[in-house]
Parts: C-alpha cells; sequence; structure tokens
C-alpha cells in the first residue's frame, strides 16, 4: 500500500511535467487557462500524497491553498480579466510550437543532467522527483520568455511557482510559515499583475508587451 | 506444439471475426452518443458481404499493382495481428512477435495502400497518399521512440516477453509507462485515420485522408481494404490491452478453464476500449491537418521523455 501511495506521487510529479508541455502546446487563451488550473489540481493531489507518505498534517493545508487559489480562483479571475479585455482569440508565439517543445526537451534534459550528481547518494525516486520539479520550473521559465501576450506570460510565472512547491513538498522538513508566506506572496503578485495589465492595456490598446520595447526605445 | 498452433490457429480467426464487430461498436456508440439510432453492431458484417458479392471495377489506366494491393494489404494486417497475444501469451509465432517487426508490417502495408493511391493517377488518390506519407513519416519515429521505452523497461522488444514482464513483476506506477501509454494512444489515433487526424465518417471531403487513398476501389477489393482497417484499429487496441492491461490472459500451457477467462477478458477489454474511442471522438473535433504535425510531434516528445526518464532511474 505504502508503496503504492510513493508510486502514485512520483507518478502525479510526473503528469505535472506533461501538463507544462501541454501549456506550450495549448494555441487558445482559454485552453492556456484551463490548463493551468489542471497544473494547480494536479499538483493538489501530489502535494497530499506527499502529505500522506509523510505523514505531515501541514502539507495539507499546502495542498488546500494550491487547490483553492491556483485551482480555482486565479484561473476564474484570468478568465475575467480576458473576457473583460477582450482578448481571448488566440496565442501570439515568438517561436513556433514545435521549436519550443524541442527546446523544452532540451531543458528537461538539462534538469535531469544537474540533479543527477547533486542527489548522487539519495533515493533514486527522490533524485527523479527533484529533476521532474526543475524541470517545471524552467519549462515555467521557457513559457514566459517565448509568449508575447501578458496574460500568458502571468501563466507562465504561476507554473514556475506550481514547480517551486512541488520541489519543496517533496523534501522534508519546510515550515508551514514559508509554505503560507510564498502562496500569499504569489497571489500579491498576482493582483499586481493584474492591475499592471489594465494599466498596459489603457495605455497601449494592446497586452501584446513587444510595444512596450519600442516604448522603451529598444526598437529592432 | 501442437497446443501453440491450435492456439495460434484460434487467435487467427478470433481477430478476423472481432474485428468488424469492433468497428461496428465504435460506430454505434458513436451514433447513441449523438442520439441517432445507428446502425446495428453487425452492419459491417454484412457490408463486407455484399462487397465482396459486387463485380470489382477498375480504371482503365490501373497496372498490377492497383490489383494486388488489397491481397498485399489485407495479408500484412492480418499477420501483425496474428503477431499481438490477445486471449493467451503462448502463441506458436510468439518468438517472431516483436514489436519492431509489427511496426514494419503495417508500414509496408501503408506503403503499398499509398503506390496505390497513386497507380490510378486521379487528384484525390494523390493527395491522400501524400497526406498518408506525411502522418506516417511522423507517427512511426514516435511509434517507436515508445517502442524503446518498453524494451528498456522489460529488457526485451518480444511482445509476449514484456507483457510477461509486466505480469510478473512488481513494475507499480511508472512515470514511463504512463508516458509511453499516452504516446501509443496518440499514434494509434493517428495511424487508424481516427478523429483528430481524419474523419473515418466522410466520403468526398477536401479533409479526408484515408477515404481519399482507396477512393478508387471497388467491390472485392474495397471489402478486402475495410476489413484490413477494422483488423488494424483491432490490432492497435490488443496491443494496449497486451502491453498495459495484460491481467487475465491464458499463460503458456494453461487449462482451457484459463483460455476461456482469457478470452472473456480480452472481448471485455475491446469493448471498453471501443466504447472509450467512441467518447473521445465525439468529444474532440478534428484538428487541421497542419496541426497534425505538432499532435504526433507531441507524442514523440512522450516517448521520448519516457526513455530520458528510464536512464535517470536506471543510472542509480
Amino acid at each position: 500500500m505504502h508503496g503504492l501511495l510513493f508510486d502514485l506521487a512520483h507518478l502525479l510529479a510526473g503528469m505535472m511535467l506533461v501538463i507544462s508541455f501541454m501549456l506550450l502546446y495549448q494555441r487558445a487563451m482559454f485552453g492556456v487557462l484551463n490548463t493551468f488550473a489542471l497544473h494547480a489540481m494536479v499538483l493538489a493531489a501530489a502535494v497530499a500524497c506527499q502529505a500522506l507518505l509523510q505523514d505531515a498534517p501541514h502539507l495539507y493545508i499546502t495542498a488546500g491553498i494550491a487547490f483553492a487559489f491556483k485551482g480555482l480562483f486565479i484561473p476564474l479571475a484570468l478568465h475575467r480579466i480576458v473576457q473583460r479585455l477582450e482578448i481571448h482569440r488566440s496565442v501570439e508565439t515568438v517561436i513556433g510550437v514545435g521549436p519550443t517543445m524541442l527546446a523544452g526537451v532540451g531543458l528537461v534534459a538539462l534538469a535531469v543532467l544537474v540533479v543527477l550528481p547533486v542527489t548522487a547518494r539519495s533515493a533514486p525516486l527522490a533524485a527523479e522527483d527533484l529533476a521532474f520539479a526543475l524541470s517545471v520550473i524552467l519549462l515555467g521559465l521557457l513559457m514566459m520568455i517565448t509568449r508575447r501576450n501578458a496574460v500568458t506570460q502571468v501563466v507562465g510565472f504561476m507554473s514556475l511557482e506550481n514547480g517551486l512547491i512541488l520541489a519543496a513538498a517533496g523534501v522534508k522538513g519546510m515550515p508551514l510559515v514559508v509554505e503560507i508566506s510564498v502562496a500569499f506572496s504569489v497571489l500579491i503578485a498576482f493582483i499586481v499583475f493584474g492591475v499592471f495589465l489594465f494599466r498596459i492595456r489603457e495605455r497601449f490598446d494592446t497586452l501584446d508587451v513587444h510595444y512596450l520595447e519600442n516604448f522603451r526605445g529598444e526598437r529592432r | 506444439m501442437s497446443a501453440d498452433l491450435a492456439v495460434q490457429a484460434a487467435q487467427m480467426a478470433l481477430v478476423l471475426l472481432l474485428a468488424p464487430a469492433l468497428t461496428g461498436l465504435v460506430r454505434k456508440t458513436k451514433a447513441r452518443l449523438t442520439r441517432r439510432r445507428g446502425a446495428p453492431v453487425v452492419q459491417p458484417y454484412r457490408d463486407l458481404l455484399r462487397l465482396l458479392r459486387k463485380e470489382a471495377v477498375l480504371a482503365a489506366n490501373a497496372s498490377w499493382l492497383f490489383r494486388v494491393t488489397p491481397y498485399l494489404v489485407f495479408a500484412a494486417v492480418w499477420v501483425a495481428a496474428a503477431l499481438v497475444p490477445t486471449f493467451a501469451i503462448g502463441l506458436l509465432l510468439g518468438p517472431a512477435a516483436d514489436v519492431i517487426a509489427i511496426v514494419a508490417l503495417l508500414g509496408s502495408a501503408r506503403f503499398f495502400l499509398a503506390l496505390a493511391g497513386l497507380d490510378v493517377g486521379t487528384s484525390f488518390g494523390g493527395i491522400g497518399s501524400s497526406r498518408e506519407m506525411m502522418i506516417a513519416s511522423l507517427a512511426e519515429p514516435a511509434m517507436l521512440m515508445i517502442v524503446f521505452t518498453l524494451s528498456l523497461l522489460a529488457g526485451t522488444t518480444s511482445l509476449a516477453s514484456i507483457a510477461d514482464f509486466i505480469l510478473g513483476h512488481d513494475v507499480g506506477l511508472r512515470v514511463s509507462l504512463g508516458l509511453a501509454l499516452a504516446g501509443l494512444v496518440m499514434v494509434a489515433l493517428a495511424e487508424n485515420a481516427r478523429i483528430p487526424v481524419d474523419n473515418p465518417a466522410t466520403h468526398l471531403e477536401l479533409t479526408m485522408v484515408h477515404e481519399a487513398m482507396v477512393l478508387e476501389y471497388s467491390g472485392r477489393h474495397l471489402a478486402l481494404i475495410e476489413a484490413a482497417a477494422a483488423v488494424k484499429l483491432l490490432l492497435y487496441l490488443s496491443l494496449l490491452a497486451c502491453l498495459f492491461v495484460p491481467w487475465g490472459m491464458a499463460g503458456p500451457g494453461a487449462g482451457a478453464a484459463a483460455y476461456a477467462l482469457g478470452l472473456a477478458g480480452y472481448v471485455g477489454k475491446l469493448a471498453v476500449g471501443g466504447v472509450l474511442l467512441a467518447l473521445v471522438e465525439t468529444g474532440i473535433a478534428k484538428m487541421r491537418v497542419f496541426r497534425v504535425s505538432e499532435f504526433l510531434g507531441g507524442a514523440l516528445l512522450l516517448g521520448l521523455l519516457g526513455t530520458l526518464l528510464l536512464f535517470v532511474s536506471r543510472s542509480f
């Protein structure tokens, strides 16, 4: 039973990696938001699994925060923002989907190469979990730099933060205060993002950050 | 030896008998899901019989290749389906049941079908062949990558041994296995011309792929090609069942009760697979032809990730 639970936690971490790739693959704005909600819900399930495994009740609170805020509240709020700004057509990418996915595989290989020497003496599955978390973080970064639209960049940032929580839940001894403060700082970051989205939109009539570069004098 | 021969013969007959029923089940379920009554499950058998009785009409400039292709395609697909363990592991052709051999058999069947599509020289056939080749060139690397993942895990490319490995050892929930399952489902959808890639229910539409290639066939030739398509669908479902849910299959040298149990389990697995396929096909829309490369690129990526992760867990 314990072994099966261990496998399940591991499988959920692997699913998060696959959903990160699905985020890179999505073309429609609402598809991105729904996939992000799925990402957060799988994270909540993975953290709950870890809580059961490590017998650490405070991780249930982390799972609850991930589910309520990131799985429900933030995607719903982003839905409303996208509807009010009327930008739900399609996602503008800097480079094509194919090259982005290839870059993603490269990043996963990089994460594996980085994690292997560091965790040489730990259990094999812990090393794999850490590799998954690092890959999710790197894919979040990749999503932020390959999307033009500010809303998708916010989603990239949030998925990166999901990776951080996955890494933190896998190791023992993360204090609850740290987790709660991280969760709330992300929420505040989201509110700041939201305010900025409306301001950028008011000022430039678009959410394509490409126009900001022109404004700053970085013309290409 | 003689028992193996009997099991092998029973399986070859079984795949041929069950394949049209599976196609009929998928069509019936799809019709019911869209609130139509639908044709009965046995309709594909009647279609095949009717086509076999009809006269085969050949185009004036059709070469010998056009005439032999239906037989070649049907034979290759049937042999491939006979290699996949369905209700029992101990098959006479077991030693030859290599996953790569099955991929090669299906590839050669597709090659001849594409040539036949080009043979008569109609524009529809040409479009169909070129698109089929595009899909094949993307689906085959993905399929092979998934096969490599499973072979690395089990240490063999023989299907019976992989199934035996998953049955016998306490493999547990492996991430690589999950990735391989998702990838194989995507490849199976593309290879069988199912909905996100091709629509199996259309005739004379500009987006069709498989139907465009076989547009010139009629009579017994068309019957053979339709039967081959049905057997191929059954083959992919059997492959998924054999690799990922092998429980219930009769081992080598088992008694009659075990064979009966394996048979019932196999029919049950096929029915579940067919209903799930109909659900997927009803739930999603067909994608544009140019997005197929991204879809199958995703399958390739899943296979690649599975292999990569296997190396991580192996290196300890």
